[in-house]
């Protein structure tokens, strides 16, 4: 009996650490092989990022997660579960968010309305996830988001592009998520507003949230993360803690400008 | 003479209008013209004729008249919206991620099959409407008007303010307007877009059937051809309202039955059939998009 206690306990303890673990993805876009067979874990409290160029298939890597796509081999598990070959709205209840890249806000449904579809799953019932549920995170996205109270009866499509992304964000935590994924957050904001985006991220994950960000402001990402990974033409070439991305050469020379 | 006509349009257009619905709801999510559509309403036609005859034979229409014309639309919405489901199901849902003109000629092989399958069934001759309403008529300045066209023109009214509040205001509505507009971003929101795509058909086929009992009813004939015609000339209304659109084919369905009366009437009624298709061509000329309709390139 109490040798095997130790292994359960160990067991126990990675599902509990280790919310989202990848193993040896592969997943194509039409012909196209766009991710080789990637590895990585997040760890429960974590943000990690996972930088890399263009066409690199980071966001294909953050679809495959959600659902979207179906790898074509390898697995995911998410707390301790395996969700490869679940529908895209299984994986949201089972309580991972994402904010994909270019924002994809409803242009012709209300702030609001792009809202209460972010709670969708969560309903506007009685009970636990009702109603109650509902206005209080409702409440906390416009605490974060105050612009987004003021413009709740505008069309999505009406709102400048940092405040879109912010809807963007706030859409995703709607339905209260433990993982939240976000493909490139900073894309094509102002700097002010990109300052403002990271902070929330920070505040976010302060709270607990658990985040996997893709992003190619390398610098800003790797400051902001824990640890990171970095990926080239579908596979994973290197990974560490945030600062000591930040000091090696290589990834200096290829994503850093320097 | 004129008031009547416009009565007379009114009637035929809102029965043009509630198949249009159809067409442009599931366009709409599916970016499909479903040829099989005409087809439905044809079907509820005939489940009008059929379940009618049922509940007078049994004595219900000799009991009370409006239960059981009640009873028939239901049955027959419910009926019909069975069929819109499986052919969706069958027909399309295989074909979802093939080219798009794979599902277009499903739909064409879906709509040749109902209208075989009710002809072998039905037979081919004219189905006569069960002579159980009464005929009042109600004179008003110079118009009259029956009680069905009063009845046909308040209740396709009704159904599309119905169905207006429930696109606006439901979370299922909600939930196609998302879908509607972004896919993949609908999935990502935990909305089970197969589910949807149900509704839509669901919706669509049960507004075809009320049109096609009213026409039943309207007329008093029906036979399995039917749906071609009608099908083809809602297609056009929701053209003309700018096909997605769903204001678009409530107005596109009027202004196609006002045009058709009043071609009719002041021009040559020899030629009633083709003053719809004539409106379609200068409409496309001039504004490809329909009257309500928002270019493509709109699109995020």
């Amino acid at each position: 009996m109490l040798p095997e206690l130790p292994v359960t306990c160990h067991s126990l303890l990675v599902t509990y650490f280790i919310m989202l673990k990848l193993e040896n993805i592969r997943t194509s876009y039409g012909r196209i092989e766009a991710v080789k067979g990637i590895s990585l874990e997040v760890g429960r409290g974590e943000i990690v990022c996972l930088i890399g160029s263009n066409g690199a298939g980071k966001s294909t890597t953050l679809m495959t997660i959600s659902g979207v796509l179906a790898p074509a081999g390898g697995t995911i598990y998410f707390e301790g579960n395996e969700t490869r070959g679940l529908p895209a709205h299984k994986i949201v209840s089972m309580g991972i968010s994402q904010v994909p890249e270019g924002r994809r806000i409803f242009p012709k449904l209300t702030v609001r309305e792009n809202l209460e579809m972010g709670a969708f799953l969560r309903g506007k019932g009685q009970g636990a996830g009702g109603k109650g549920d509902f206005a209080s995170q409702l409440d906390y996205v416009f605490s974060l988001f105050p612009v987004l109270h003021e413009r709740q009866k505008q069309l999505g499509g009406t709102l400048s592009g940092g405040e879109q992304q912010m809807l963007a964000i706030g859409r995703a935590l709607m339905s209260q998520p433990r993982l939240l994924l976000l493909d490139e957050p900073s894309l094509g904001l102002a700097p002010i507003i990109v300052g403002k985006i990271f902070r929330t991220i920070r505040d976010l994950n302060a709270g607990g949230l658990t985040i996997l960000l893709v992003e190619q402001n390398a610098k800003a990402a790797l400051r902001l993360s824990h640890r990171g990974y970095v990926m080239e033409s579908g596979t994973i070439t290197g990974e560490g803690p945030g600062n000591e991305l930040l000091s090696d050469p290589h990834i200096k020379k290829a994503y850093l400008g320097e | 003479m004129l008031l009547q006509q416009i009565i007379n349009g009114l009637t035929v257009g809102g029965v043009y209008a509630l198949i249009a619905l159809g067409y442009t709801l599931v366009y709409g999510i599916l970016e499909l013209i479903n040829f099989a559509h005409g087809e439905i309403y044809m079907i509820g036609a005939y489940l009008g004729i059929i379940f009618l005859g049922i509940f007078t034979a049994s004595g219900l229409t000799q009991y009370s008249l409006f239960l059981s014309l009640f009873l028939t639309f239901i049955m027959s919405v419910i009926v019909c919206s069975a069929y819109g489901f499986t052919v969706e199901k069958l027909a399309y849902k295989p074909l979802r991620n093939a080219p798009r003109l794979n599902p277009l000629i499903s739909a064409i092989g879906v709509s040749i099959f109902l209208q075989n399958y009710v002809m072998l069934t039905q037979g081919a001759t004219d189905k006569v409407f069960p002579h159980v309403l009464p005929v009042t008529t109600v004179k008003f300045l110079d118009v009259t008007m029956t009680s069905l066209q009063i009845f046909i023109i308040i209740a396709s009214i009704l159904l599309m303010a119905g169905l207006h509040v429930f696109i606006m205001k439901t979370k299922t509505g909600k939930a196609m307007r998302a879908v509607a507009q972004d896919k993949v971003m609908a999935s990502l929101m935990g909305i089970n877009i197969d589910r949807i795509i149900s509704v839509t058909f669901i919706i669509g086929s049960g507004l075809a059937a009320v049109a096609g009992l009213m026409v039943a009813m309207y007329y008093g004939l029906v036979n399995y051809s039917i749906g071609y015609i009608a099908g083809i000339k809602a297609f056009t209304a929701a053209v003309l309202g700018g096909i997605g659109s769903i204001p678009g084919a409530m107005i596109g369905g009027f202004v196609l039955g006002l045009i058709e009366s009043l071609g009719a009437s002041y021009l040559s009624s020899e030629y009633k059939d083709a003053y719809a298709f004539i409106v379609l061509i200068v409409i496309l000329l001039i504004k490809p998009t329909g009257l309500l309709g928002k270019s493509e390139g709109q699109k995020p």
